[in-house]
């Protein structure tokens, strides 16, 4: 199939009438490019505002607390008054940091959540690009986090900074092996990395989404999601940041905008990992329909098919965090190397044998007719 | 093991080590003290450890009093075989403020004797670490003896506060206390 | 080409740092996350209040006792009034006892609740903490009410209490006894106390023997924790604790061995349990009225004499060494807490654990800063 891109797709929407009027090719590609660029780029600040939103409110009320509720409607735009707040923050960099390394780690680490959600289908049409490897691509920037996070934490050149540094590594890519695994799962089933494709080949149903194709899937999901978990430091797994322990891990030294840059990375991977569960093993924006030949009313049903999938699973990461304390980095390592890994890959050879005993059929999944 | 039983073998147990000025005497808690020479406070204080008779291997408290002629060390211990309390207090002569530690009886000793050294000068021979605790390393004098002259400043900062100090002592704010 | 060497690293921890109770300071040397040794550096909340006392008159150094442990501060004021009651030879009205009994066992609750909150709150489970001081509220509400004061609460006087009490206090009080019981208790239960993360956490971590408590002097929940069945209001009780009937729950290794964190934590949260038995009984005991204070002369000396009165705070052994010369002031008054030796022990079980544990052993050992450096 061919791979789809929204910058194209633009181009080819508008560059008839464009030309016409006179703006030059080159300025119509870059606006064509730019376009998606800066909408996904707003969609994961605006989803990590509304997080902090939720997050706030969850634990207030687990907490028996009222929460946010002074600027905006139900303190609904609470968020933009942080943001507020931060920027007019002063931007300390202490003396002895890197200053280059210092001032590089938070962009590292944003882009690598950005990246990823390029790759990420929003439902329907709406996918910035198509990519034919869009899980390897997501698994590889969602790494890049780790060199973010070890700069900012050598950088600082403080010692609990760099203690969560070397511990988000350890982190990091210990938890990547589980994911990465517990993702090719699918991909023996669908025989694609394309992420549209795989949200296509399942239905709108429950019974046609992954996790219910077999068993192993079934428990692929859940090792994909704690691991996840673990990728993007949320409790039980926040080592890199553990704040009774390392102060504040990998960003202590960081203040203002800079450091609210983690803090949209942190939420906007939320959004994106959870995204990732709700599309690879949920059915995605799949309501039975072709997402680039159906209307556009259908579309943005498609987009809040995608959206109802998604947002529970985020609901779901802040309960966990609000109610779990945090493991001991040698136990989280234990978990991952002992566990995770052994059962991830029996999943991944087990669903395997799977399709080979039942020719690529789930238990109500259908292999499409070539 | 009543309380006179207990003065009795106690008394026979120290013989020799016991300062002969003072005796066994009942304090107003109903706890016996005795009073130890201060160059026998090892010897005395190691025999009502290991002792089976005494085993008195719980010290509950220990501190240094300034008696403006001499220096006392307390040691409040505690026997859960007896059942029983032990005031141990040996006199110190104030020029030269020495006395053995006890660490090798109580290990949790370390710390009271490093608080006592802060804040009283009593030097503990053979202590592991004697170093200052709750004062700055570099801080000069010791707080709780009698004579002890507070410092005008610290660390460049000016804090004397000899009107306050003054005032408190001959007993002017201490007007209607009684009261709460 | 510089040179490289491959050794311990040299950690600072405090004096600020969330899970240093208090302002308190560790010196880790650690090679990585493990820690090779852990020397606990005291002495930034020191106050002298040895020396202060020294300095006020008897009566005037209640209020300074608040400040020695700021989260139970009436069972401080207990321990000075008692020591004080004991070397003067003054007689305690029988309602003022029941009124002290039942102040301190609410300090303790109140204390309690910090201290195993502040406990997961280090162990990353905040929620837990917040439901705690959700409880430490309702108890400031009503030590508010008894007392005034939501903090230093400076409730106890030399041969007595400072006011009978307020109107509607009781039923307050036992309703709140009564939640604790049945519903706070059970929920906090259910919510974190056996959930396996943070039974992973403490279990087999910061293993405190028997002899080594004993040997290192830990007194209260910590020795407990390690075993001991002693408790000074069942072994020596002092005030009218003879007359009430509880338990002293000891640590049993409930899920790991005797005398680790989950002990001390576990121990701890029977307390709880206990205490408002404890205070149910004295709201039924307490005598209908009379005296809540004897009169003390305007000028009150206390005779010459030293004495060592201990009482179990809830930190453990709070003692008094008081020695009078006959005046009107203490000759010297040493104040011997439970965090002082609790922090002493940090030092011997932090060898080899990891920088996590340590943060467990802090909080499992309850130590709370101005109480050691007084």
């Amino acid at each position: 199939m061919e791979q789809y891109s929204a910058a194209e797709k633009i181009y080819e929407l508008f560059s008839e009438k464009a030309l016409a009027l006179g703006i030059p090719e080159p300025v119509l590609v870059i606006a064509a490019y730019a376009i998606p660029c800066l909408v996904v780029i707003n969609l994961i600040q605006g989803a990590a505002g509304m997080l902090t939103y939720a997050e706030r409110k969850i634990s207030a009320d687990i907490q028996n607390r009222i929460g946010a509720n002074r600027v905006g409607p139900f303190g609904l735009i609470q968020f933009l008054a942080d943001g507020v707040k931060l920027f007019l923050k002063e931007d300390i960099i202490p003396d002895a940091a890197d200053r280059k390394l210092f001032k590089l780690a938070p962009y590292i680490v944003l882009s690598s959540t950005v990246l990823a959600a390029i790759v990420v289908p929003f439902g329907g049409s709406f996918i910035v690009a198509d990519l034919n490897i869009g899980l390897i691509f997501i698994i590889v920037v969602s790494s890049l986090l780790v060199v973010g996070f070890l700069m900012s934490g050598w950088a600082s050149n403080n010692k609990w900074a760099l203690l969560g540094g070397i511990r988000s590594a350890a982190q990091i890519i210990s938890y990547e092996i589980p994911t990465a695994l517990s993702l090719l799962c699918i991909v023996l089933i669908t025989g694609t990395f394309s992420l549209q494709e795989t949200v296509m080949s399942q239905g709108l149903w429950p019974w046609q989404w992954f996790i219910f194709h077999n068993p192993f899937s079934f428990v692929a999901f859940f090792i994909f999601f704690v691991s996840a978990l673990a990728e993007m430091n949320r409790t039980p797994f926040d080592f890199p940041e553990a704040e009774s322990e390392l102060v504040s891990g990998y960003n202590v030294e960081y203040s203002g905008m800079r450091f609210s840059i983690f803090f949209i990375a942190e939420y906007g991977s939320i959004f994106i990992i959870s995204g990732l569960a709700a599309a690879v093993f949920l059915g995605g924006g799949n309501i039975g329909l072709d997402p680039y030949e159906s209307p556009l009313h259908m579309q943005l049903l498609m987009v809040g098919v995608f959206f109802a999938k998604t947002v529970p699973l985020c609901l779901v990461i802040i309960w966990v965090r609000w109610s779990m304390p945090r493991l001991r980095i040698d136990q989280m390592l234990t978990m991952c190397w002992k566990y995770f890994i052994p059962i991830a890959f029996a999943c991944l050879v087990a669903t395997a044998i799977w399709l080979l005993v039942f020719n690529g059929n789930g238990i109500f999944w259908r292999m499409p007719a070539p | 093991m009543s309380r006179e039983e207990l003065i009795a073998k106690l008394n026979a147990a120290l013989e020799g080590w016991l300062d002969t000025n003072e005796q066994a005497r009942t304090m107003p808690n109903n706890d016996i003290m005795i009073v130890l020479r201060s160059e026998s406070l090892l010897e005395a204080m190691g025999r009502l450890r290991w002792d089976s008779a005494f085993e008195f291997s719980v010290l509950m408290n220990h501190l240094g009093v300034d008696y403006k002629d001499r220096f006392g060390v307390i040691y409040n211990i505690f026997s859960p075989s007896l059942g029983r309390k032990l005031t141990v207090k040996a006199y110190v002569e104030h020029e030269k403020p020495v006395v053995h530690t006890l660490e090798s009886l109580y290990r949790g000793i370390n710390w009271y004797e490093r608080e006592t050294y802060d804040m009283l000068g009593i030097v503990f021979r053979r202590h592991s670490n004697l170093r200052r605790l709750l004062l700055p390393e570099d801080w000069e004098g010791h707080p709780l003896r009698k004579d002890y002259v507070y410092p005008e400043s610290y660390g460049g900062q000016d804090h004397s506060r000899e009107d306050l100090l003054d005032s408190c002592a001959s007993g002017k704010t201490a007007k209607g206390d009684s009261d709460g | 080409m510089a040179k490289y060497s491959s050794k311990e690293m040299v950690l600072n921890m405090g004096p600020h740092h969330p899970s240093t109770h208090g302002v308190l300071r560790f010196i880790l040397q650690t090679d990585g996350e493990m820690m090779v040794k852990a020397t606990p550096d005291v002495g930034f909340l020191h106050r002298g209040l040895e020396k202060i006392a020294e300095k006020v008159p008897w009566q005037s150094f209640m209020p300074y006792t608040d400040r020695i442990d700021y989260l139970a501060s009436v069972n401080c004021n207990l321990g000075y009034a008692l020591a004080v009651e004991r070397l003067a030879g003054v007689e305690v009205p029988e309602r003022a006892e029941y009124l002290r009994v039942i102040a301190a066992e609410l300090g303790r609750l109140g204390s309690h609740f910090i201290g195993f909150g502040a406990l997961l709150l280090d162990l990353g489970a905040v929620t837990p903490f917040v439901h705690a001081l959700r409880e430490r509220e309702t108890f400031n509400d009503l030590m508010e009410m008894l007392t005034g004061a939501r903090l230093t609460h400076n409730y106890v006087r030399i041969g007595g209490v400072s006011h009978d009490l307020p109107e509607g206090f009781l039923d307050k009080c036992r309703e709140f006894v009564d939640h604790l019981e049945h519903e706070f208790i059970p929920e906090f239960n259910d919510l974190i106390s056996f959930n396996s993360i943070l039974i992973n956490r403490l279990a087999n971590v910061g293993v405190i023997t028997e002899e080594t408590a004993r040997e290192f002097t830990l007194v209260g929940a910590n020795l407990r924790g390690a075993g001991v069945p002693f408790d000074l209001r069942k072994d020596e009780p002092y005030s009218i604790y003879d007359r009430f009937e509880f338990d002293v729950p000891v640590g049993r290794g409930k899920f790991g061995q005797r005398g680790d964190c989950y002990d001390r934590y576990w121990v701890r949260v029977e307390e709880v349990t206990e205490s408002c038995r404890i205070i149910r009984q004295a709201i039924d005991g307490l005598p209908g009225s009379g005296e809540t204070r004897t009169r003390l002369p305007k000028v009150f000396k206390v005779p010459e004499g030293e004495a060592y009165v201990r009482t179990e705070s809830p930190r453990g052994e709070l003692g008094f060494y008081i020695i009078s010369d006959g005046g009107k002031m203490p000759y010297r008054l040493k104040i011997r807490t439970g965090s002082f030796s609790s922090i002493t022990i940090i030092e011997h079980i932090s060898q080899g654990v990891m920088v996590a544990d340590l943060v467990a052993i802090i909080g499992s050992l309850d130590v709370v800063a101005p109480e050691i450096d007084r």
